[in-house]
């Protein structure tokens, strides 16, 4: 599918920075974020690449998700949290003064932990990102498109009408991944997409990701090392630090490297502990 | 180079400026948001109308009214006489003859569901109490008019009049029962089962475990819910008018045999004659010093009873 | 000695976890909470009975008339129909503004500012208002909408009354629907705001479809409420004696403007009525109030029910 057929224009400038890999999306310089007074993770900086799937790793309530979610400003949902620091999407500032969150997230999307089709159609749940947004154009089309990048049509094409709950778990997450697409998005960041489904469930959508890859940019927060290292091309490892002082857990980011150096000659000792499974 | 860099940097603010984007659906969205904004506030702005609206005419009053007369005897506020005590005792003997009533039969309608009732039995029975809370209170006037005052007021004291605060008191009782009950029940209800189970491991009856555990750890809840049906009880107005008697004004008096008014149907009196107000020249302003004082009290009870539902819920 | 035998061990045991005595207090205490509730239903029951066999003279010898009929000291041609026009109106009024001011507020209060301090002013307000006695409001309506907004109304008019009552009840409103809308799963909300809604987008298509059956119990136990007020009609000034301008259809806009009466007014005038007629009319009254608010009960009760069935 020729990228020249994107429904909207959406500006994307070449940023000058190029170090080994594609373009850099998102900049992220010494970003905390707290929830409250607490802080869940602090001082992250990591970079991700157009076109690649990067992966964050590490065990549970180390901040991958909490990091997540600032890419496409999902955490101003939460009212206590706050971001500190800089996160920048092709230059641009997100949380910078009069950004809009429903344009990042239209440009950004997510799929969710747990599947949650809207209780509609499945056409409807396709058509909803696209009608809001106003993109013109056929929508009979653009669900065939979205639920075809999905490796979605086939199985559903004979019932678009009927309701999108009626389906397996796994044919619901591939649904809300269609769904995501359906509005054209550049990046698609995944908070553990497959932790609620079966192994061939996972496996399906481990080689979607692998098809999409080419046309979008993905970020995934995975439990699973094994499928990091299987989908990835880059990896963000996080850990816990326990604070003596006031007894909370800080999510840091320990190491951020290509997947094949992570697993096989990480540079952190903590990194090699995980990946060779001797904790977390 | 120069030109890539200007390039770039153009692409950026391209970029930054659909990222600001505040047509359109943007625009709309802040419009719906201020105006349901305003649908919030409106209850503040009632809030604030009901206070001036009680207070101008009720200052009025005070500020006019003779004081000796607010002590004489009786209420008859077309002669001028404002007895206040005559209708804050009729108000709390209604009061208190509907909790004698609707305290035990709420109470014990509440535990039964809660704590005793099968499912289905359940099932059946609490939509009936909802029924009950569903009666307009012109219906419980009526049938404490025709059925109450003959059947059980004259039984009890056979000498009594047909219209009686005992009457009415009653007939506002049987308007609170499902109001109790429903709070009492929500309050057992919320113990949570560890309670009981610990109970029950220990070797306890079913009736101990219930008024030893779940009573006393529901008890925020009971008082609560007692306290609310008080409140209930003295804002209703339509029972008393009907059954109570005493349109006219009553005189001062502590027996609950007599015809009587509250607070809320001398008000309703007030408002119910004629248009052309004779009598002294503050009939009409007793009327807002009278809801003020309702008003207050209502409201005292009711911040009160809020304290205590808020202790339930922080508790679990 | 050998074993003890194993045969008495067994029975000695049985025993003991059957119990020695009945539980006669636990159960004289089930009896009397079951007496509670019976008692209360046996009630409803009597009241129900009462008013149904005082009024079927009149509504079994001439329930057309009856409906149709006007106020009449001639106990023989007096109908509620007047009564009905006025209830009537003061159901459209309490619908038109009540629900979406109401729904309007739970919706601003539970989507866009949970937790701020507004939305605890507001809270703590509309739990006030919702405690407030039904003839403090007739007050409100008394000094707002006849006597100052009294150009606008006409005076002691249907207008009036119909907002001072969607006043009184749009606290219910509120409540009910907030409860609704907070029931509302947050994954589905994630979802939304994930594709790029705004919140409005996220809450129209989304929160209010899911939250239609609770906001719309609410709505059908609001109405019910404000049909069977009476005491903030009498202080805003409906008619208790005769009502002029009888005939006329339902939906005539003229009487919006004009001295009106309800079902509950009418009921109250009556029962003070010495003449035993009146009792019977009375009562036919009451039934035709009960049939229309105890429909609307339970028909919330059932849209309730469903609802909470469905969700599981």
């Amino acid at each position: 599918m020729n990228t020249d057929q994107r429904v909207t224009p959406v500006a994307m400038p070449e940023t000058a920075e190029r170090s080994e890999g594609g373009a850099v999306v998102f900049d992220v310089s010494d970003v905390s974020v707290y929830y409250g007074p607490f802080r869940a993770v602090r001082d992250v900086n990591l970079q991700i690449r157009r076109n690649e799937i990067t992966a964050f790793i590490g065990p549970s309530g180390c901040g991958k998700t909490t990091v997540l979610r600032c890419l496409n400003r999902m955490n101003d949902l939460i009212e206590t949290a706050r971001v500190e620091g800089r996160i920048n999407y092709h230059g641009v500032d997100l949380y910078g003064e009069g950004i809009n969150p429903t344009e990042v997230r239209r440009r950004i999307g997510m799929v969710f932990q747990k599947p949650n089709p809207f209780p509609k159609s499945i056409y409807d749940n396709v058509a909803f990102g696209p009608r809001v947004a106003g993109i013109k154009g056929d929508m009979d089309e653009i669900v065939e498109r979205s639920l075809r990048r999905a490796a979605l049509w086939d199985e559903v094409k004979d019932r678009l009408r009927s309701s999108a709950t009626g389906m397996s778990g796994g044919q619901q997450q591939r649904l809300c991944i269609a769904r995501a697409l359906a509005v054209d998005p550049e990046v698609i960041l995944m908070d553990e997409p497959c932790s609620a489904l079966d192994p061939i469930a996972t496996g399906r959508i481990e080689d979607l990701m692998d098809e999409i890859k080419s046309q979008y940019t993905i970020v995934i927060v995975t439990h699973n090392m094994q499928q990091a290292a299987r989908v990835s091309d880059r990896c963000a490892f996080f850990t816990t630090e326990v604070s003596e002082v006031s007894d909370t857990r800080t999510g840091i980011l320990v190491e951020y490297d290509e997947t094949e150096k992570m697993f096989s000659n990480p540079e952190d000792e903590r990194t090699e502990n995980y990946v060779t499974g001797r904790f977390g | 180079m120069i030109h890539q860099a200007s390039r770039e940097a153009t692409a950026t603010d391209r970029l930054r400026a659909e990222l600001c984007s505040t047509g359109g659906r943007h625009r709309r969205e802040q419009v719906i948001r201020n105006l349901l904004r305003a649908c919030a506030g409106l209850s503040i702005l009632i809030s604030f109308l009901i206070v001036l609206s009680l207070s101008r005419e009720a200052w009025t009053f005070v500020s006019q009214v003779e004081w000796a007369r607010l002590v004489d005897d009786g209420w008859f506020p077309r002669r001028g006489i404002y007895d206040v005590r005559t209708l804050l005792a009729g108000s709390v003997i209604v009061a208190g003859i509907a909790m004698v009533v609707a305290a035990p039969l709420g109470l014990g309608a509440a535990i039964f569901l809660a704590e005793y009732a099968p499912p289905r039995l359940r099932r059946t029975l609490k939509p009936l109490l909802e029924v009950l809370a569903g009666i307009p209170s012109v219906v419980l006037g009526f049938f404490a008019l025709t059925w109450i005052s003959p059947e059980i007021v004259q039984r009890l004291r056979p000498d009594s009049p047909q219209f009686t605060l005992m009457a009415a008191g009653i007939g506002v009782g049987i308007l609170t029962i499902p109001l109790i009950a429903s709070i009492a029940e929500d309050a057992m209800r919320a113990v949570p089962a560890v309670l009981r189970e610990a109970s029950y491991g220990l070797g306890a009856r079913k009736i101990t475990t219930t008024v030893r555990v779940v009573i006393p750890a529901a008890v925020s809840g009971l008082v609560a819910a007692f306290i609310v049906a008080i409140s209930r009880a003295i804002g209703e107005t339509m029972v008393v008018f009907i059954a109570a008697g005493a349109t006219g004004g009553s005189l001062f008096t502590m027996d609950p045999f007599e015809s009587g008014q509250t607070m809320t149907a001398a008000m309703a009196a007030q408002a119910a004659g004629t248009d052309a107000v004779r009598g002294a020249a503050l009939t009409f302003q007793s009327l807002f010093f009278v809801g003020l004082l309702l008003f207050l009290i209502t409201l005292s009870l009711n911040v009160v009873a809020d304290r205590f539902v808020r202790r339930v819920r922080q508790r679990y | 000695m050998a074993l003890v035998n194993p045969a008495t061990t067994r029975e000695a045991v049985a025993r003991q976890l059957r119990g020695g005595r009945a539980d006669i207090a636990g159960l004289a205490f089930r009896a009397l909470l079951l007496v509670a509730l019976l008692v209360t239903v046996g009630i409803l029951g009597i009241l129900i009975l009462d008013v149904w066999t005082g009024g079927w003279s009149v509504l079994s010898e001439r329930l057309g008339s009856f409906l149709t009929g006007t106020l009449s000291s001639r106990s023989e041609r007096a109908g509620v129909f007047q009564g009905i026009r006025g209830s009537f109106w003061i159901a459209m009024f309490t619908i038109v503004l009540a629900f979406p001011l109401g729904i309007g507020a739970a919706i601003y209060l539970e989507e866009y500012a949970p937790n701020t301090r507004f939305a605890r002013v507001v809270d703590v307000n509309i739990r006030n208002l919702a405690g407030v006695p039904s003839v403090v409001y007739g007050i409100l309506g008394l000094t707002i909408f006849v006597k100052v907004l009294g150009s606008f109304t006409g005076g002691r008019t249907v207008m009036a009354a119909g907002i001072t009552l969607a006043i009184l009840v749009l606290p219910i409103v509120i409540i009910t629907s907030a409860e609704a809308i907070r029931s509302v799963p947050s994954g589905l909300r994630e979802a939304g705001f994930g594709v790029g809604a705004t919140r409005w987008e996220v809450i129209r298509h989304h929160v209010l479809p899911y939250a239609a059956p609770g906001i719309l119990t609410g709505t059908v136990l609001s109405l019910a409420r404000a049909l069977g007020e009476a005491a903030p009609l009498i202080l805003v000034g409906a008619t208790t004696d005769f009502l002029g301008g009888g005939r006329g259809s339902l939906l005539d806009f003229g009487q919006l403007t004009e001295r009106f009466t309800a079902l509950p007014i009418i009921i109250t005038t009556w029962a003070g009525r010495p003449q035993t007629e009146f009792r019977s009319l009375t009562a036919a009254a009451i039934v035709v109030l009960l049939v229309v608010v105890l429909l609307f009960n339970a028909v919330a009760i059932l849209l309730r029910n469903r609802y909470e069935k469905r969700r599981r």
